[in-house]
């Protein structure tokens, strides 16, 4: 299969969106940020459509809306008792506003369906090239602050009585998140991107002890998710997103199971 | 002198939690921080802690002061997947020197907990949990420590444990402690001093001449 070009490409795309939302996804979910995940990617996907009315690439107009979005959930979040009703009136707004723009764009109901499920075919080399290079951007933001986003989210009393700045890498992080998300999407589409923020590392608590070896197992979980799915959406030409949130939610799966039997029986 | 505490007020929407409390704590000193619930024991230890601006007054600790703090709470729920000795390490550089590590251990084997680092903090018992928050902050390497209501939520058994933990560390490593609880007969078993914080004002002396009105 890699004797086609879009095909080495979209690998490589895959294999870093992988390692950036595996790394990210621990974080999410240690922080319980999954539902905030959830409402990121429906953010981005207005952002696309944005985009798209304005004539520029996607990605683009992604990162606008998912950097300002997350931005202005965790300050809503942070100052209201009610966070996730909070999230969910934003979330509401933006799909909204994505239909909105898709509307007026006068683009065609393709382009819809791919900035949702995603378009392994849509990634040229210049594509690569930027998920790539805003691959390393979110790594190298995460590293730069590891310490203190370990003990913050793993242990934000701890983090706080420590006198870390909790306020500052919160807003880092949300906006390493922003970007996951917006890279993410270009695979596995804006309506699952979700799925590589937080099922390869909820899997990965059930297993790892460490955060080194929870970053791991989410890493390699999530490889072995747009891994597979490249493949058998190359050779059965069913849709990538497919395959990738079956064998994502099947590795979850047996994970909590065999936690569940070896802790109740 | 490890602590010196000046006419400190506190107000919350102009309501004094406390006023003009004045007080000093000895080097190697074990004080019971006592009081019913509600009258500013936590408050006073966030003050300390500069996570609180006082309203008014002011407070010195000795220049060579290191505080170690363990907090009231923590959101450690039986989900939770780090492994004690995980958990410990988050207040720890993230590469590892073999000082650091040998600390690790050492802390550990302190804490009692060395047997049992491997398994996850979700799964530990709430005297094990509260041995851990000791052994992390133990990391800072302390020479006084500041718990909060370590022992609220412990059986008699781990909490005479955890007691005689912190007995241990005033005793064999000179460290100050300053112990916040509103059990008083657990104060009158192990502490010596006590800080009697009531009615918004602090009465101060020997743990076994404490005369509170309540217990």
């Amino acid at each position: 299969m890699f004797q086609f070009e879009f095909m080495r490409y979209a690998f490589l795309a895959s294999t870093f969106i992988a390692i950036t939302c595996g790394v990210v996804g621990v974080y999410v979910v240690a922080r319980n940020f999954s539902f905030l995940a959830h409402t990121l990617s429906e953010i981005g996907f207005a952002g696309a459509a944005f985009a798209v009315f304005m004539g520029i690439a996607p990605l683009w107009g992604m990162l606008l809306f998912t950097l300002l979005g997350s931005i202005s959930v965790g300050e809503l979040s942070m100052h209201s008792d009610q966070k996730e009703s909070s999230i969910s009136a934003i979330s509401a707004l933006f799909v909204g506003l994505g239909v909105l723009f898709l509307a007026i764009s006068n683009s065609n109901s393709r382009y819809a369906t791919n900035i949702l499920f995603g378009s392994i075919i849509g990634v040229d080399r210049q594509g690569v090239i930027q998920l790539v290079i805003l691959s390393i951007i979110v790594l190298l933001l995460i590293f730069a602050v590891q310490r203190q986003l370990n003990f913050d989210s793993f242990d934000h009393i701890g983090a706080v009585a420590h006198g870390i700045k909790t306020g500052v890498i919160g807003v880092i992080f949300l906006v390493a998140l922003a970007m996951a998300v917006s890279i993410g999407s270009q695979i596995v589409g804006s309506l699952l991107v979700f799925i590589l923020l937080t099922l390869p590392s909820s899997t990965a608590r059930y297993i790892g002890k460490t955060i080194p070896s929870m970053i791991a197992w989410s890493v390699a979980i999530a490889l072995i998710g747009v891994w597979a799915g490249l493949y058998l959406g190359f050779i059965t030409n069913w849709p990538v997103t497919f395959f990738i949130s079956v064998i994502e939610v099947v590795i979850y799966l047996a994970a909590y199971f065999s936690h569940v039997i070896k802790h109740k029986l | 002198m490890i602590l010196d505490v000046k006419d400190l007020t506190m107000k919350f929407d102009n309501k004094a939690v406390f006023q003009d409390l004045n007080f000093k704590l000895e080097k190697g000193s074990m004080t019971a921080l006592l009081g019913p619930n509600g009258t500013g024991k936590t408050t006073l230890i966030n003050i300390l802690m500069k996570l609180l601006v006082p309203t008014s007054g002011s407070f010195k600790f000795d220049e060579k002061v290191k505080l170690g703090y363990v907090p009231q709470f923590r959101n450690i729920d039986a989900e939770y997947p780090l492994s004690i000795k995980a958990f410990i390490s988050l207040n720890a550089p993230l590469i590892k020197s073999k000082q650091v590590k040998d600390q690790i251990h050492h802390e550990l084997e302190e804490t009692h907990l060395l047997d049992i680092q491997n398994t996850r903090m979700g799964e530990a018992s709430g005297g094990q949990k509260q041995r851990a928050y000791l052994a992390q902050a133990l990391l800072d390497n302390p020479n006084m420590i500041i718990l909060d209501e370590a022992t609220a939520s412990l059986d008699p058994v781990a909490k005479d444990e955890l007691m005689k933990l912190i007995q241990h560390l005033n005793k064999e490593h000179g460290m100050t402690v300053l112990f916040v609880t509103h059990d008083v007969p657990l104060a009158r078993k192990y502490m010596k001093e006590y800080l009697y914080l009531n009615h918004g004002t602090v009465k101060q002396g020997k743990m076994s001449e404490f005369e509170g009105d309540y217990e």
